[in-house]
């Protein structure tokens, strides 16, 4: 927990929302800044080191993530990140080096070479509980001026933000976005796909797999009665957005639902304006909705 | 590949895992398939994930490794938090990967196995990623065709602008890549 009494964190934006998922990084520091909360940019960070990296080298994946923890250490506040994969993989650079001494000193060694030492201090954050445990809900509810009223949202987690150590929440059936909707004024639907994996890479790589596990999705989530679905990180967003046409016709079902970041669903119920929600990057029709809905 | 036997690339592999947290409880495998049931990629996969096990303890890693199983593994770590023996699975098909390539045994066409090392590629290259480089590499390394298919997504991005054509590079990237080759220096895993 932050000991100050301004919310101040460390932000860790990732790479993917610096290119195709900007609207994340953007409705972001919007919100967080509706809420007093301070996300300070980490100077030049690098790479995670998420998944793909780590399959081929673990050391140097762990490298990645300790350069950007010694970077963030310097100013002794826990470091915020958005994405569910660099979230996973800079928690588990803490854990794993913490745990084991022939690594932490193999990682400090490689930090050496660059002039640069880290003692295990900085706490991985997801903004998702940030908001949910830190801001908490009086502060969200007195920020909201324009309440999802009639909205019905299916809560997408996907699957590394409660998993492997459920440290932020239920590893099964997680609630953080749940409990958030409602203090937006929306509805959250049961969905009990909200922790299934999306497929990850795999809609690039393994198309047929990835458009099976999406369309599960997609379809679980209409089939529940939700409006849209809300998602806490990049590559969910788009795996969920991007590919419906698609996956609607070769599946002979209709997957069409509008999809959208936890973030830009909070800035829409504070009442801000483009383009600090970033509506306009959606790639469904997020904006016919909340005008439909009268929002 | 010859000359690496299934019974010695299980001993190097047990040796890694061992050294993981909780790895030890690999010995513990009751085959139970939990993990195979939690799977999303199960179903594709040659191996699933309680076979993986059964093969190691028959000395057949190599088949593993030739087959697709490792690369469909997306880490969402479902095997992980259900193994009733605490396995860390998906360190375990981390390490699966890391040895395949570490003795050039892997499907080489594999399309999961291409896009890993492309992305390590441009991340040496930057410091981060940058998603249209990424994309380019991959599609030339695996089939330059099936980017057609993905035109209509193209333009639907660029008409939203969410596509970036100038990759960032990180302004120590020479410090980042000075820490990287120490750290291969120690003994690359
Ligand atoms: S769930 Fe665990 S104990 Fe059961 S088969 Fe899989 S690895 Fe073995
Ligand atoms: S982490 Fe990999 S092996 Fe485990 S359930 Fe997920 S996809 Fe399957």
């Amino acid at each position: 927990m932050n000991t100050t009494n301004t919310m101040k964190f460390t932000y860790y934006p990732g790479c993917s929302v610096t290119g195709m998922n900007k609207a994340y990084d953007v409705s972001t520091r919007s919100t967080a800044k509706a809420l007093g909360v301070v996300l300070e940019e980490l100077d030049d960070w690098n790479c995670c080191g998420a998944s793909a990296y780590m399959s081929v080298h673990e050391k140097r994946a762990f490298v990645l993530c300790a350069r950007n923890l010694a970077l963030a250490e310097k100013d002794n506040r826990d470091m915020v990140t958005i994405c569910n994969g660099c979230y996973v993989v800079l928690s588990k650079a803490n854990k794993y080096m913490a745990a084991n001494p022939e690594l932490n000193a193999d990682i400090q060694k490689a930090l050496a070479a660059g002039g640069m030492s880290y003692n295990g201090g900085v706490r991985v954050r997801h903004f998702l509980d940030v908001v949910v445990n830190d801001v908490g809900e009086e502060a969200v509810r007195r920020r909201t001026s324009k309440p999802l009223a009639g909205l019905s949202v299916a809560p997408y987690y996907g699957c590394q933000i409660g998993r492997p150590s459920g440290e932020i929440d239920d590893a099964e059936d997680p609630q953080m976005m749940d409990k958030l909707i409602g203090w937006l004024g929306g509805r959250s639907v049961p969905f009990p796909l909200k922790a299934k994996c999306c497929g990850g890479m795999m809609m690039t790589t393994r198309p047929k797999i990835g458009r099976d596990l999406t369309g599960k999705i997609l379809k679980c989530a209409k089939d529940q009665g939700a409006d849209c679905i809300i998602t806490a990180c990049p590559l969910c967003q788009i795996n969920l957005e991007a590919f419906q046409d698609t996956i609607s016709r070769k599946s002979g079902t209709d997957c069409q639902i509008p999809v959208l970041y936890f973030t830009q669903l909070m800035a829409t119920a504070f009442g801000l304006d483009e383009p600090a929600v970033a509506l306009k990057d959606c790639l469904t029709p997020v904006e016919a909705m909340f005008a439909q809905k009268g929002i | 590949m010859a000359g690496i036997k299934g019974s010695s690339l299980s001993e190097e592999f047990l040796e890694h895992v061992h050294q993981l947290p909780q790895g030890k409880s690999i010995d513990k495998c009751i085959q139970c398939g939990t993990c195979s049931g939690s799977c999303p990629t199960s179903s594709a996969m040659e191996y699933s994930p309680r076979e993986v096990i059964a093969a190691l303890r028959a000395g057949m890693l190599d088949r593993v490794l030739r087959s697709n199983t490792i690369w469909f593994c997306t880490s969402c770590y479902y095997c992980t938090v259900r193994c009733p023996a605490k396995i860390p699975f998906t360190d375990v098909m981390y390490e699966l990967k890391r040895l395949g390539i570490k003795h050039k045994i892997y499907p080489r066409k594999d399309t999961n196995a291409v896009m890993s090392k492309a992305f390590t590629d441009v991340v040496s290259k930057y410091g981060r990623n940058a998603e249209t480089e990424l994309v380019k590499k991959y599609y030339l390394r695996s089939n330059p065709f099936k980017v057609l298919g993905q035109l209509k997504l193209v333009m639907k991005m660029l008409s939203r602008h969410r596509v970036d054509f100038f990759p960032h590079r990180i302004s120590g990237i020479e410090n980042l890549r000075r820490m990287i080759a120490a750290a291969q220096e120690n003994g690359e895993r």
